[in-house]
This record gives structure tokens, sequence and C-alpha cells, in this order.
């Protein structure tokens, strides 16, 4: 059962990176270049005559085609790995839920700590933004914040548990929310600033892009969401991928 | 008179869900797929950047706008 969990789990998060890289192309990648145009502009300024830059092994438009699908698409399919591997540890221990209501959940809390509570302290930046030198601090409190984020998170469903058959479900639900909301406050002010825009770099270009930025990752965990809860239903009531519900009162085959 | 026992329950039962897999079962699973989902997740989200296993930055060049484009720290 977990191997066919799994199987599914990345298979969805295939089908959502294929999507996801179609909007970060088409949406994403013009902020990009408009990005790279500002710094090479800047640079021609201030370049020393004679000291031209070494050609670059991968191009702009393999980064920009193959480069950003094989990025996008490796990461969606590994986030459908974990997100089987959580479905399963979760389904039947944690809440009520069906096999969908499960994977939306896990989604859900999924997109909002692993991606709304990180870029609302460090948002995504596109090329020619940062410094080269405090990319090790930056990546470093950027996946503390990830960290804390899903600690926060699972102390919140705890809390929600807890309250659930004393309060109810919709204020132990409230009360799970806040719980997380002022755990991320905190961190958002005692973790460190960084802020690396510099200063007349066009605002619209950082509007666009940080909206492409949240636009992948939407796309990514909504579709993702969509795709493995249907399969993970299936997986669960002993179905194949494609039989159309009921069909497993023909083919009873238990599943691995 | 008996009303028609035993019919088929045409619609999902609508009894509490219960786990599909044991914790000692998963246990395993989450090890090493964990490992292996992580090593993809690192190599898109932070290779060549603030840590590095390959020389150069293929690796780095080749995900570089996907790194940016999913919201990763980068340049
Ligand atoms: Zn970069």
């Amino acid at each position: 059962m977990m191997r066919t969990l799994l199987v599914r789990g990345m298979l969805a998060g295939l089908l959502a990176g294929v999507l996801a890289f179609l909007w970060a192309h088409l949406v994403g990648e013009p902020p990009v270049r408009a990005a790279i145009a500002v710094e090479e502009a800047a640079a021609a300024k201030t370049a020393v005559t004679g000291a031209a830059e070494e050609a670059p092994a991968i191009t702009r438009s393999t980064q920009e085609t193959w480069g950003l699908g094989v990025g996008v698409v490796l990461f969606s399919v590994a986030i459908g790995g974990f997100l089987a591997l959580v479905f399963a540890m979760v389904y039947g221990r944690v809440g009520v839920l069906r096999a969908r209501g499960t994977v939306l959940a896990i989604c859900a809390i999924g997109f909002v700590a692993i991606v709304l509570a990180p870029l609302t302290k460090y948002p995504a930046n596109p090329p020619a933004v940062g410094s080269g030198d405090t990319i090790d601090e930056r990546t470093g409190f950027f996946f503390v914040l990830v960290m804390i984020a899903l600690a926060a998170a699972v102390a919140a469903v705890r809390l929600g548990r807890q309250l659930a058959p004393r309060i109810g479900a919709g204020n132990a639900l409230a009360a799970a929310v806040l719980l997380f909301v002022v755990l991320i406050g905190v961190a958002h002010v005692a973790l460190p600033a960084q802020n690396e825009v510099r200063a007349g770099f066009p605002p619209q270009v950082l509007w666009d892009f940080r909206l492409a930025n949240l636009g992948t990752q939407a796309i990514l965990w909504s579709a993702l969401a969509f795709g493995f809860g249907l399969a993970a239903e299936a997986a669960v009531e002993g179905r194949p991928l494609l039989a159309r519900r009921g069909a497993g009162e023909r083919a009873t085959v238990p599943s691995r | 008179m008996s009303t028609p026992a035993a019919v088929e329950p045409r619609t999902a039962p609508t009894t509490v869900p219960v786990p599909v897999v044991s914790l000692r079962g998963l246990l395993p699973y989450w090890i090493f797929a964990g490992i292996v989902l992580m090593l993809a997740i690192y190599f898109v989200g932070a290779e060549e950047g603030a840590t590095s296993v390959f020389a150069g930055s293929n690796v780095h060049e080749l995900v570089h706008d996907a790194r940016h484009l999913l919201g990763f720290p980068c340049h």
C-alpha cells in the first residue's frame, strides 16, 4: 500500500509540476528577463573594458525551458512523495477526514507552512537582486523559517485536536490558526531582516516576479491536492488508478 | 416481515477512516524515500549556492530559474 501511495504521490507531483512549469515559464520568465536586463545594464556601466564575461556552460534559453522544467518538476515530484508519506501517517489517525479531505488539509497546511509563512518574511527575489556574499545566511534563515513553520503547523494541529471535543471543531480550528499565526509572527520578528533589493530596481518587475512565484507555488500545491486526492482515495478503496468508482466491486484484487 | 437485509452499500461507507499503513511499515519508507526526496529538494533549492556537493556550478545553472521562481534564496 505504501509503495502504491508513494508512486501515486510522485505521479501527481509530476503532473502538478508540469502545470506549475507552464505558469512559471509563461508568467515568471518575463520578469526574470527584465531583472537580468537591469543587471546587465548596471554591469555594463561599471565594467572595465576588456573584462568580457566567459560564456556560461548553460545558456539562458536552456535555463528558461529545460532547466526551469527540470527544477520545478523535480521539486514537485519530491513534494508529492512527502505528501504521500504524510498522508499514510495521518490518514485514519489524526482526524476523521476521508482520503480526499485529508489530502486537501495536508496540502493547505503545507502550502501555508512551506510557502506563505517563509515568503511573508523572505519574499522571492528575481535574479540580479541579491548579493552573492549573503547567500549562505539567506539560505540558512530561509530553511530555518520553513522548519519553524512546519513545527508550528504540527503544534497547531495538536492543539486543534485537543480542543475540538471541548469547544467544537470550528472554535478549535480558529484556536489552531491563531496559535500558528502567533508562532509565525514571533519567528518573523526574531529572525533577522534580509533586504536585498537595491535602490532603483524597478518595483513593477519585482511585483510581477513575486506574483509569478506565488502563482507557481499555488498551482503546484492545488494541482497536487486535486491529483493526489483522487489517487489516494482510489488507493484507500483498493481501486486501480484509472478505474472509475465502483469498479472495485468487479475487480477485487487487493492492492499491494 | 423483515426489511431486506444485507443490501450492498452503493455509496462509500460512512465509517471513520482507518489507517492504511502501520507505523512500523511506514518507518523504512520515511527513512529511505525521505532521504531521496530531501536530496531532490536540496538540489533544486540549494546545491552550489550556500553549499556544494558537486564541483562547479552546472546543477545550479540548470535549475537556476526554478530556484528563483519557486522562491528559494539565490542571487
Ligand atoms: Zn540566481
